[in-house]
């Protein structure tokens, strides 16, 4: 039988937490349960703690462009709060009804990655529930702060392993009035590869710069924001034309943009760490398997999307990107893999000792991370 | 063999100082309130000697500390008596630069501003310490290092992507790298900021960006920092990010104009170097937004640099702020706090009446974009009782900021002078958990000890059955 509890109080929560871990017994955090999928899987039987009960935004100092938000909070709820006063958390991850707590564990972003960087860069500050039922803070809420170790960081992208995040104190940016788009096509891997490294080199300020390909084509997305955004994306557009893409300026790009993030999701997402000039690599790569990717032109951050998941094509894929590591995301049920791949032994013995300190009891989302961690 | 002798086997004997007036140099970093002697400083060349140093001082059990180019402010270099000191300026090295990919990889002890001269003129490394000539990329790793740029770009923990590291055993550790997102835990976000206790960085890899297109500044002058306060959050409720967005009260403003002449007028009550960079169309609309918003506030003068000349001139006076104190008093002690932007009229209200109280003066110059203040507490050293009443009334202030919903440090760091501070930002639980951290990565304790944590703290087994430690019934230690 599988258990689960929706407490409403980071204190029930935690407590909650502190029982399992004085049984040893395992424990699988959720939020919407939007990225079920991703990780290891944790052992059935493991009780299901969720989020969701924990669903206040607790403060939107809108003077001061910060928020505190509880883990259960969605994304999309907090968005059209902070929109009613001309303001937004700059992170755009395929949300759906996923919550805070579950993006900033998974570490998920979006477009929007490019200029403002993904929840390790806007997380100010975090409260955390561990094992041994210690609810402990890090951070604050002010944008500049060096008091303390940085545990949010440590925290985000976690998935969960080191103990459930219980409130995070998140920056916020200023709404973009306007936006402009100028696209670039080439079915010239390598073309494509330079235009997107002279305009990630070049001074124009893109509020998001992104590559896909599919079938032996592409195309490059540099998207500027501001009161002047055409004047802007009209000047990438001259450069992308330089450089030899068949071009043109689109103003009305939100349905575009949405594009690049839904590609993120799919029957089986493989996630590379790659940077700008290994992207002619990954799209020969991808040709000879029949894949499609997308992903963040000037961070060399990719995803790629297999309509016909296998594990053998996940393998041939990692060995001819690496030393891009290559994580699995979503994946049909049932696929064996690793979904993370190889890990540097020195770094994953240091993790296994940070694992060991804030989780004693091992029973944190066990086995479902890097390394078994 | 003496702890001494291996050390200069290790990087050769003129690599070692043992020497008491040469150590000397060594007893202080920025915060000069503080000096310890060191037993002994080593200056390693490579990541290998600093492996080798390190495992020398574990198995001696002996305890030190790093440093780079020891201009940090809050004595977080500061020497252990008998300890070992290790000096990472030779370690200067800028040993790849890929600007496709927007990466540098370099040594700890190359300098701040070296990193944006190897990647100029088209690109640079946005932190920007007012320090930026000597500080080092490996102070700037441990601090967190900001700067008057940090509002718009962010701080270093933003531009770190991969370290390679000597732990407190000795042991090499390579986390991160070139690429983000590199699966795992992020130790890297860990590691930045935790102000030389977990090890030292021997190779750091930085992400640079593209120098904008266009730089625009101008200087405000009000007549208190109340008005130029209500510009600031009227800027930022306009939807604009500004670069930098400086304030400097009248004290600072006279003491500054003193010592430069840039042109600030002496009565001014506040002074606000606002600078917008970015595209050249954005940046020319928000900047004439800017200028409105000012003339609109009842601004006394407006003055635009015209060219790089000009601009140089306003930043002047700025970055001479903290120098120019010598002027107004003989000793000044520098705080670093944060408070949400928006109390800033309260705070400063405040702190105006607490320096009344205690007969001092305080001079205030900040990064008004992130709340970040430096109030300037001055006082004459000579005059009995007058150093412990600015200590004291540096206290009280770093209390109204946190009671504001602030910290006790944006940029400077904890170190050894604002530990005595986190009881008031952190709880019993929270510093527990920073001790998990630490305890991870050295056990022992024996890197940089008696830095960030308010007392001493062990590392036990966590948890299991309570056991008092011999240190804990002598009542010098308490347990986590």
């Amino acid at each position: 039988m599988q258990l689960a509890e929706r407490p409403t109080t980071r204190e029930a929560l935690a407590a909650a937490l502190a029982a399992a871990g004085e049984a040893g017994s395992p424990v699988r955090f959720a939020g919407a349960g939007t990225k079920a999928g991703w990780a290891a899987p944790v052992a059935a039987h493991a009780l299901e703690l969720s989020t969701l009960g924990l669903d206040r935004i607790v403060e939107h100092n809108a003077g001061d462009l910060t928020a505190v938000l509880e883990a259960g909070v969605p994304l999309a709820r907090a968005q059209e709060t902070f929109a009613r006063a001309g303001q937004m958390l700059a992170l755009d991850p395929p949300a759906g009804d996923a919550t805070i707590g579950g993006i900033v564990a998974s570490g998920d972003s979006g477009p929007l990655r490019a200029r403002y960087g993904g929840p390790r860069d806007l997380v100010v500050g975090m409260r955390v529930a561990l094992s041994d039922g210690t609810i402990a803070k890090s951070g604050g809420k002010v944008i500049k702060n060096v008091a303390g170790y940085d545990l949010a960081k440590l925290f985000t992208g976690a998935f969960g392993t080191l103990g459930a995040i219980l409130e995070v104190a998140v920056r916020l940016h200023p709404l973009a009035p306007e936006t402009a788009t100028a696209a670039g096509s080439s079915s010239d891997a390598d073309r494509l590869g330079r235009a997107a490294i002279a305009l990630a080199r070049s001074p124009l300020e893109h509020h998001g710069l992104d590559l896909r390909w599919a079938r032996g084509g592409g195309t490059l997305l540099a998207r500027f924001a501001g009161v002047t955004p055409r004047a802007q994306a009209e000047a990438a557009e001259r450069l992308l034309r330089a450089e030899g893409l068949d071009t043109e300026l689109i103003e009305a790009d939100d349905a575009l943009w949405e594009e690049q993030r839904e590609g993120q999701r799919g029957p089986l997402v493989l996630k590379v760490s790659a940077l700008p000039s290994r992207f002619p690599a990954l799209a020969r790569a991808l040709d000879a398997v029949g894949g499609r990717a997308l992903g963040r032109a000037a961070l060399g951050l990719y995803w790629i999307r297999l309509e016909q998941p296998s594990a053998e094509t996940v393998g041939r894929l990692r060995r001819e990107l690496a030393p891009s590591p290559c994580v699995v995301l979503d994946r049909p049920a049932g696929l064996e893999l690793d979904p993370w791949g190889p890990a540097d032994p020195g770094a994953l013995a240091l993790m296994r000792r940070v694992k060991r300190a804030f989780d004693p009891a091992g029973v944190c989302n066990p086995r479902a991370y890097v390394g078994g961690l | 063999m003496s702890l001494t002798e291996r050390f200069r086997g290790i990087v050769g004997a003129e690599h070692v100082i043992t020497h008491e007036q040469q150590l000397a140099t060594y007893e202080s970093d920025g915060l000069l309130q503080y000096a310890v002697t060191p037993g002994v400083v080593v200056l390693p060349g490579s990541a290998g000697e600093v492996a080798a140093v390190v495992r020398a001082c574990h198995e001696a059990g002996t305890p030190w500390v790093a440093r780079g180019a020891g201009s940090g402010l809050s004595g977080g270099a500061l020497p252990v008596a008998d300890g070992v000191l290790i000096a990472l300026t030779r370690m200067r090295r800028i040993l790849a630069v890929e600007l496709d990919d927007g990466r540098v990889l370099v040594e700890p002890g190359v300098t701040n501003i070296a990193v944006s001269q190897a990647v100029a003129p088209a690109h640079f490394f946005p932190p920007d310490p007012s320090s930026q000539i000597v500080c080092t990329i490996g102070g700037n790793v441990a601090e967190n290092s900001g700067g008057a740029h940090c509002f718009k770009y962010g701080f270093t923990t933003n531009y770190v992507t991969g370290l390679e590291l000597v732990l407190p055993d000795g042991s090499e550790v390579t986390l991160g790298g070139r690429e983000l997102d590199r699966p795992g835990l992020d130790l890297v976000g860990a590691f930045v900021g935790s102000e030389g206790t977990l090890g030292i960085a021997t190779r750091i890899w930085l992400r640079v960006v593209p120098k904008p297109e266009s730089v625009r500044t101008l200087v405000a002058f009000f007549g208190s920092t109340v008005e130029a306060g209500e510009v600031v959050s009227e800027i930022v409720a306009g939807g604009i990010v500004p670069g930098a967005i400086e304030m400097m009260d009248n004290l600072s403003i006279r003491a500054a104009e003193g010592a430069t002449g840039a042109g600030y007028p002496p009565d001014a009550g506040a002074a606000l170097v606002v600078e917008l960079d970015g595209s050249e169309a954005e940046c020319a609309t928000r900047f004439d937004q800017v200028v409105a918003i000012c003339e609109r506030a009842g601004a006394d003068s407006v003055r635009v640099a015209r060219d790089e000349a000009e601009r140089e001139l306003i930043w002047r006076a700025r970055k001479a702020a903290f120098a120019a104190m010598g002027r107004i008093a003989p000793n000044y002690y520098v705080q670093d706090s944060v408070i949400p932007r928006t109390r800033l009229a309260e705070v400063l209200g405040r702190i105006e009446e607490l320096a009344a109280e205690h007969e001092l003066r305080v001079a205030n110059v900040f990064h008004a974009g992130d709340g970040n203040l430096h109030p300037l507490v001055c006082y004459d050293g000579r005059v009995p009782g007058e150093p412990e009443r600015a200590e004291e009334l540096a206290g009280k202030i770093v209390k109204v900021c946190v009671d504001a919903g602030g910290s006790i440090t944006g940029e400077h760091g904890v170190g050894v002078d604002k530990k005595r501070y986190m009881p008031a930002m952190f709880d019993e639980p929270d510093l527990a958990a920073f001790q998990r951290l630490r305890c991870a990565f050295d056990p022992e304790q024996r890197a940089n000890p008696g830095k960030v944590m308010p007392t001493p703290r062990l590392c036990g087994e966590v948890p299991g059955p309570y056991r008092r430690h011999p240190l804990e019934e002598a009542g010098v230690a308490e347990r986590f």
